[in-house]
C-alpha cells in the first residue's frame, strides 16, 4: 500500500485514533477493577448493603 | 426483561455482565472489517491517498454530535422523569463523547494540512465542533466539581440541553455559512455523492465506532454505578464512625444502600 507523500499525516491519523482507543479502553478497565476494590474492602470492613447483597455482585 | 426493568441498576449490571463481551466482540469484527476495507480503498482524484483519513474523520465527527445527542435525552430523563439510570447514561458518556471530538478535530487537521493549506481554519463548522469539545470538558469540569451526584446531575443536565443548541449549528454550518469546510456528501437530500468504493468503508468503519461507543458507554456506566455504591456505603460507615448510624451495634455489620 503506497500512501505517497501524505503517509505521514495519514500514519498520524490512524495511530492517534488507535491510542486514543487504547486509554479509552483502559481508563475504563482500571476504573472498574479500582471501584471493585474498594466495594470489597468496604465490605470487609463490615459495612453491607440493605439488601444484604455483596455490592461486588453484579451477575 | 422489559424497558422499565432496566431502571434498577442491579439489573441493569446483571444485563451488562451478558452484553460487554458480545458487544466488545462485534466491534472488533467490525472494526477490523472498517481498517482492511479502508486500506484496500482506492485513492481519491483530487485527495489521493489522504481520503483514507476521511474513514477515521467522519465517524468521529458524526459520533462526536451523536454522543452529546445521547447526553441530551438522558438529561431530559434526569429532569423530568428522574430515572435512577439517566445521569449515570449522561455521566459516562462525557469522557467519552470528549474523545471521539478530539480525534475529529486531530484528524480533520491532519487532513486540511495537506489538502487546504493549512492546520485550523477559522470557519463555522471547526469552530463550532471546537466549541463543542469545549463543552465537553466544561461538563466533565462540572460533575467533578460539585460532590452530590444528585446536585451535579441537574446543573449538568441543563448545561447538555442547553448546548444540543450546538448541534443542528455544527450540523447546518456548513450550509449556513460560506465554510472552507465541505458540505455534507453522504447524509444530504438525494443520497450520498461518494463512490461505493468509498461509501462502503465509511459506512463500516462508522458502524464499527458506533457500537464501539455503545460498548466503552455501558461499560463506563457499570463502572459509574459501582462509585455511587461505594460513595453510599462510605457514607453509612462515616456515620456510623460519628455516632449518627442508625442502631445497629457496634459489633454488628453496618448496612449501607441497596
Amino acid at each position: 500500500m503506497d500512501l505517497g507523500p501524505y503517509t505521514s499525516f495519514i500514519a498520524t491519523s490512524y495511530l492517534a485514533a488507535a491510542l486514543v482507543v487504547v486509554l479509552l479502553i483502559a481508563w475504563i478497565a482500571i476504573d472498574y477493577r479500582t471501584q471493585k476494590a474498594r466495594l470489597r474492602a468496604l465490605e470487609e470492613s463490615g459495612i453491607v448493603r440493605r439488601s444484604g447483597r455483596a455490592a461486588t455482585d453484579i451477575q | 426483561m422489559s424497558l422499565i426493568d432496566l431502571a434498577n441498576p442491579t439489573r441493569f449490571l446483571a444485563l451488562t455482565a451478558r452484553l460487554l463481551p458480545w458487544l466488545a466482540l462485534v466491534t472488533v469484527v467490525l472494526l477490523a472489517a472498517g481498517l482492511y476495507l479502508s486500506a484496500l480503498a482506492p485513492d481519491d482524484y483530487q485527495q489521493g491517498a489522504t481520503v483514507k483519513i476521511m474513514f477515521i474523520h467522519v465517524p468521529n465527527a458524526w459520533l462526536s454530535m451523536f454522543v452529546w445527542g445521547v447526553m441530551s435525552l438522558a438529561s431530559l430523563g434526569t429532569l423530568v422523569w428522574r430515572h435512577p439510570l439517566a445521569d449515570v447514561a449522561a455521566k459516562a458518556a462525557a469522557p467519552i463523547g470528549a474523545s471521539f471530538t478530539f480525534l475529529a478535530l486531530l484528524t480533520g487537521s491532519l487532513w486540511g494540512r495537506p489538502m487546504w493549506g493549512t492546520y485550523w481554519e477559522w470557519d463555522a463548522r471547526l469552530t463550532s465542533v471546537l466549541i463543542l469539545f469545549l463543552m465537553y470538558l466544561g461538563l466533565m469540569a462540572l460533575w467533578r466539581a460539585v460532590e452530590d451526584p444528585t446536585r451535579a446531575a441537574r446543573a449538568a443536565a441543563v448545561l447538555t440541553l442547553v448546548g444540543a443548541i450546538n448541534l443542528p449549528i455544527i450540523k447546518f454550518s456548513v450550509d449556513w455559512w460560506n465554510t472552507l469546510h465541505q458540505p455534507a456528501s453522504v447524509m444530504r437530500m438525494g443520497g450520498p455523492a461518494l463512490d461505493k468504493s468509498f461509501l462502503i468503508p465509511l459506512l463500516v468503519m462508522a458502524i464499527g465506532f458506533s457500537f464501539l461507543f455503545v460498548t466503552l458507554h455501558v461499560a463506563a456506566m457499570r463502572n459509574e454505578i459501582l462509585r455511587r455504591r461505594v460513595r453510599s456505603l462510605q457514607m453509612m460507615q462515616a456515620r456510623a464512625y460519628t455516632g449518627s448510624a442508625p442502631a445497629s451495634g457496634a459489633t454488628g455489620p453496618i448496612v449501607g444502600a441497596a
